[in-house]
């Protein structure tokens, strides 16, 4: 039954501030935790240091060669994401609008995505070693063919409504998807990068870590190899820091480019 | 190709239409015949799911009939084309455009029209359906009402011989769907464009229609066609004259039995 009080009423919304309160408090919760674990000694500092130890650990990677490695692994996520959205977006655009062409690749293309990546890492070093390109292809591989998929859903999308309107005004079919299913699937195809980014980092740590010389990846593995726990964690908030900076920034850059989409 | 009947825009000729289904193919459309005469306002009424909306859509070359033909100016429809417009029940205004750039949305399809005299047209048709003020907005910012006289506008600019109309106000709320009919009316009575216009709203058919082509539950038969002589201009209140409200009880009692028809057919579960 709908109540005046909407915080146990479902899917009511609830006012802002107290949702920021709530959200600042859980985070509190998880250092508060921590702390109480650490800095009272009940964990060895080797399998889970302080958070003092863990700032301290930041502060001098900054001074090294953090920012280093960070260049590195941005690079390589640029570049193989770039790379798979440049072939997935026209690719997956075509798949949807035509059968044919959907036809020819999902089969082949359902089946590879299913294929852990990680299984992919050992071929890829026999194929173009363990430089740069390595991780470029596994960030490819990782991301283009859900990416091919996501994309064509957008497609499937567009109401048919909008199509069959434009014949009426006298389109040909290669109008059709140049004036109307481009743009109307453009909203969801950006919102479907945004979400492919966040695998990109994932896929960049997990083959820097296999094999490589620098990148966060490596910064991490390298922390594990010498035992250097606060190290580990250091890395680990400054990937997760990236990761949420690159979402959010992706969902403000939406918001400009479509001040016209529905979704509000 | 048949001699050109003079007077006569549309010519359907016992139109048929099967959709394949599993066990046997279901029957919409049952050899319809009739013209819709020049410049008329034609309204085709039938209970809901009868099929009326097919017809409309082979008219527009969106659909093909199974059996049949349909004539356009004496030339059998072959495919879509701007000089028969067609406008949605559901908002088709595009939401990547503005109010002023879905309007001139069509022109960019044809190459004999210059620029000015596109924007010329945008902006009388958007005086005319009341939306200046709006120019520059997006149909996320305006009401349905808004939203579908954008699509109107839209049709209408590419200045179709024929404007084809499937329940367009069957979305909207009773107060907006009144507002739309006297619009369209007025609009009609400006213009004299041919129009075939969809709904199983009665009171709607007898305030827009010069004739009403009344059809059966499915598969959908042409049962009458009856003339409206209800005077023009017409505005609202002739709803509540003796002269509408007798058409409509005659036009209540052809529907009746189709529309008991159809409710128990949705009982049974189909």
């Amino acid at each position: 039954m709908p109540h005046r009080s909407p915080y146990w009423t479902p899917k009511q919304p609830i006012p802002a501030r107290l949702y920021g309160i709530i959200a600042g408090s859980s985070f509190l919760l998880v250092l508060g935790l921590w702390s109480l674990l650490t800095y009272t000694g009940w964990v060895r500092p080797f399998f889970l240091p302080t958070p003092t130890k863990v700032l301290v650990s930041l502060w001098s990677m900054a001074q090294d060669r953090l920012w280093k490695d960070i260049g590195a692994s941005c690079w390589r996520i640029g570049a193989g994401f770039l790379l798979s959205a440049l072939v997935a977006i026209p690719l997956g655009l075509f798949m949807g609008t035509y059968k044919v062409v959907e036809a020819f690749i999902e089969p082949v293309n359902d089946f590879i995505r299913y294929l852990p990546v990680v299984s992919f890492i050992p071929l890829c070093i026999l194929w173009v070693g363990i430089g740069d390109e390595l991780k470029i292809l596994v960030i490819f591989i990782g991301t283009f063919f859900p990416m091919l998929v996501l994309v064509a859903a957008e497609v499937g999308k567009v109401p048919n409504e909008f199509l069959e309107m434009t014949y009426t005004l006298g389109a040909t079919r290669g109008q059709v998807l140049r004036t109307v299913i481009v743009p109307a699937s453009l909203p969801g195809v950006f919102d479907t990068m945004r979400v492919c980014l966040g695998w990109a980092w994932s896929y960049v740590v997990v083959a820097e870590i296999v094999a490589s010389s620098s990148g966060l990846g490596f910064m991490v593995m390298q922390a594990s190899r010498f035992l250097k726990t606060a190290d580990i964690f250091a890395g680990i908030v400054v990937i997760g820091v990236l990761g949420l900076g690159s979402d959010f920034l992706l969902k403000r850059a939406y918001d400009l480019l479509f001040p016209w989409s529905l979704r509000k | 190709m048949s001699p050109s009947k003079p007077g006569v825009d549309i010519e359907i000729l016992g139109v048929s239409r099967e959709f394949p289904a599993k066990g046997a193919p279901v029957r919409v459309l049952e050899e319809i015949t009739f013209d819709v005469p020049d410049r008329e306002f034609g309204v085709i009424l039938g209970p809901s799911g009868c099929g009326k909306s097919t017809l409309l859509r082979i008219i527009a070359g969106l659909d093909f009939p199974t059996a049949g033909r349909v004539l356009v100016h004496s030339q059998e429809v072959e495919g879509p084309g701007a000089e028969r417009g067609f406008v949605f029940q559901s908002y088709t205004a595009f939401p990547w455009l503005t109010v002023r750039d879905n309007i001139r949305f069509g022109a960019r399809f044809r190459s004999d029209v210059a620029p000015e005299q596109v924007d010329a047209k945008a902006d009388e048709l958007i005086q005319m359906i009341g939306l200046a003020g709006f120019e520059e907005a997006y149909p996320n910012r305006i009401s349905g009402g808004m939203r579908q006289r954008v699509a109107i506008a839209r049709t209408l600019m590419a200045d179709p011989e024929i404007v084809l109309m499937d329940e367009p106000f069957g979305a909207l709320d009773a107060q907006t769907r009144e507002v739309m009919q006297e619009s369209l009316v007025a609009t009609w009575e400006a213009l004299h464009k041919t129009i075939l216009f969809v709904t199983h709203d009665i009171e709607e058919a007898l305030f827009l229609a010069e004739r009403i082509y009344v059809f059966s539950a499915r598969p959908a038969r042409l049962r009458k066609v009856v003339p409206v002589p209800l005077p023009r201009p017409r505005t609202f209140e002739v709803k509540t004259s003796r002269a509408f409200l007798d058409l409509k009880a005659e036009v209540m009692a052809l529907v009746r039995p189709d529309t008991l028809a159809t409710a128990a057919e949705k009982n049974r579960g189909r």
